[in-house]
């Protein structure tokens, strides 16, 4: 077979964190009951008057910024018209050609090949509202994220990322720093960051650009990185086959794994586009674009050579721990009170993340404070509780918020007398003399297997380091 | 600059108008009409000016983000054709159709 190469741009939508909507003072917010979020400028009502929100166009900015964008000094708001019901007004309000940024780029890096992926523009919009399709010939439509701020992010043509791996790693990197700047709140699964890949295959060396097709709702990393990866196989499939590929917007079904045909370039819509004229244009001055730098955080890339030099952590959990600030400020904060980074890093990669994940929750949403988990990793460190008796202590305290040190009272206090451990090891030899004497006989792969039974016997609470010495004093005695 | 019919009544349906055929030939007269008092404009000497898309000195009219109130959900669904729950009902839009 021939070799191949994909060529995948992207296209981000990111809902920016604001209090008010774009044009009016509704609420920015997701869910609550339908069409409570509304008034007479977001549902279109004529006559109304939309006026911009200052802090959406600086969010803009930020975000343009931080992806090394050129910021355009005189941008403007223009009118793309279409019909649609999740379109109140028959047009929206978008930037057509004086977007505010222009020309960034973002590095990612892939198996340690560092891509520079290429930033054709970052521009502001407004978001229409939502559609639900129900049984029978009607849909139901709310207007609650009409108007809601949206930014847009476009990668440069011809594309730079050639793999699925990339378009991820693009695209993680991408909701890391808008999350680090606080722009949004990067949550793909409540659709306020969507990502639409648009790709094309060509053999490998051509210098022409074979057709393309875009991808819509693919709702998660994962989604993204296989949907690529399947129309990428799609594609090639059908030039193997002599067959042409169509010029379309494919959706994806993640419980098939497949894409299928959506919309044709056929019935593409002519937006008629002109500058709104319910708005002034934006004149952005120097002086502003330098007020917004100067508060810009410390960006991804940055926080994660700085966490690998500060606190000597590996360079995989300096990379996990700082893709979203939220995780980093929490990282910094436990270590700044218990003085022990490897074991937060640990606590945050392990069973912290784990729980978070199984609620599929973020960091922020945690009852578990910086406060409480620096705590807990002293009472280990001072040997209040053992390890084993930690990780149950850590789900207590996840689940109910309760501080450390109460949970390990109530858990009753660590079994450290010898005679105590001493009494539990004669049990255990008891009830398993076969492995005892295999151990005594120099099988050294048992000690770690009865350690841990004296610990479950103990339920736990037993100190390891007593376990293990006693078991050792035992094993001389014969 | 001269529309034709046929791109009348494109516009037409781009802006969801229903227009009979002795309509169309009106609005085309009529737009055409416009555009050529619209030609005249193009006469003037504008060498050494720069194009603009507003008429008005006028530059970052904005808002802080602060919220205001929106209006009752009924006042919102008033002018609905339809509606059911809290939302307005449209009809079920086919893409490709």
């Amino acid at each position: 077979m021939a070799e191949y190469e994909a060529l995948i741009g992207m296209e981000v939508h990111a809902e920016l964190l604001t209090e008010s909507k774009m044009f009016c003072g509704c609420r920015n917010a997701f869910g609550g009951e339908p069409n409570s979020r509304c008034c007479p400028v977001c549902i279109g009502l004529p006559g109304a008057l939309p006026v911009m929100n200052k802090k959406a166009v600086e969010h803009v900015i930020r975000t343009a910024l931080a992806l090394n964008c050129t910021i355009t000094p005189n941008a403007k708001f223009d009118r793309k018209n279409y019909y649609y019901p999740d379109l109140p007004k028959g047009y929206q309000i978008s930037e057509y050609d004086a977007p505010i940024g222009v020309n960034g780029w973002l590095d990612i890096e892939v198996d340690g090949k560092e891509t520079r992926v290429r930033i054709r523009r970052v521009h502001l919009e407004e978001d229409t509202g939502k559609l639900f399709h129900v049984v029978g010939n009607v849909s139901h439509v709310d207007y609650n994220r009409s108007g809601v701020p949206l930014m847009e992010i476009v990668t440069e043509f011809p594309p730079d990322m050639t793999t699925p791996e990339q378009a991820r790693a693009y695209l993680v990197k991408l909701r890391s720093i808008l999350t680090y700047i606080g722009v949004s709140d990067g949550k793909m699964e409540e659709g306020s960051l969507r990502c639409e890949p648009n790709l094309s295959v060509r053999l490998r060396g051509s210098e022409t650009f074979g057709t393309k097709t875009e991808i819509k709702n693919l709702n998660s990393f994962r989604a993204v990185y296989r949907g690529i990866q399947y129309e990428v196989g799609r594609q090639i499939a059908m030039l193997e086959r002599g067959e042409k590929v169509v010029q379309e917007t494919r959706g994806w079904n993640d419980a098939k794994g497949q894409t299928f045909p959506q919309r044709s370039k056929e019935e593409a819509h002519d937006y008629r586009y002109f500058p709104e004229p319910d708005l002034v244009p934006l004149q952005i001055s120097e002086a502003w674009v330098e007020e917004i730098r100067s508060t810009m955080p410390e960006l991804p890339d940055a926080a994660r050579r700085r966490f690998v030099q500060q606190y000597g952590l590996p360079a995989y959990d300096a990379d996990v721990l700082t893709q979203t600030r939220a995780a980093a400020l929490f990282f910094e904060e436990t270590v700044r009170q218990c003085n022990d980074p490897k074991a937060v890093s640990n606590w945050m990669m392990g069973d912290f993340a784990r729980l978070l994940n199984a609620e599929n929750r973020e960091i922020g949403e945690s009852r578990v404070t910086p406060k409480m988990l620096a705590e807990m990793i002293l009472l280990i460190k001072d040997g209040t509780i053992s390890g084993k008796m930690a990780k149950e202590l850590f789900e207590k305290m996840f689940a109910t918020g309760e501080s450390p040190r109460k949970l390990a009272e109530a858990a009753g206090p660590q079994i450290t007398d010898s005679g105590a451990i001493q009494a539990i090891i004669a049990k255990v030899i008891g009830e398993m003399p076969d492995v005892w004497a295999a151990l005594c006989a120099g099988d050294e792969k048992k000690f770690g297997f009865m350690v841990g039974q004296v610990m479950k016997a103990s339920q736990g609470k037993a100190n390891p380091q007593e376990v293990n010495r006693l078991l050792r004093e035992r094993m001389q005695q014969g | 600059m001269k529309l034709s019919l046929e791109e009348i009544r494109k516009v037409a349906l781009l802006s969801r108008l229903e227009l009979e055929e002795a309509e169309l030939e009106r609005q085309t007269k009529n737009i055409n009409d416009l555009l050529a008092r619209f030609e005249a404009l193009q006469a003037l000497d504008v060498t050494g000016i720069e194009p603009t898309s507003h008429s008005i000195p006028l530059f970052n009219v904005m808002r802080e983000d602060e919220t205001t109130p929106s209006l009752s959900r009924e006042e919102t669904l008033s002018n609905a054709p339809e509606q059911l729950d809290g939302y307005f009902i449209v009809p079920r839009i086919v893409e490709g159709i």
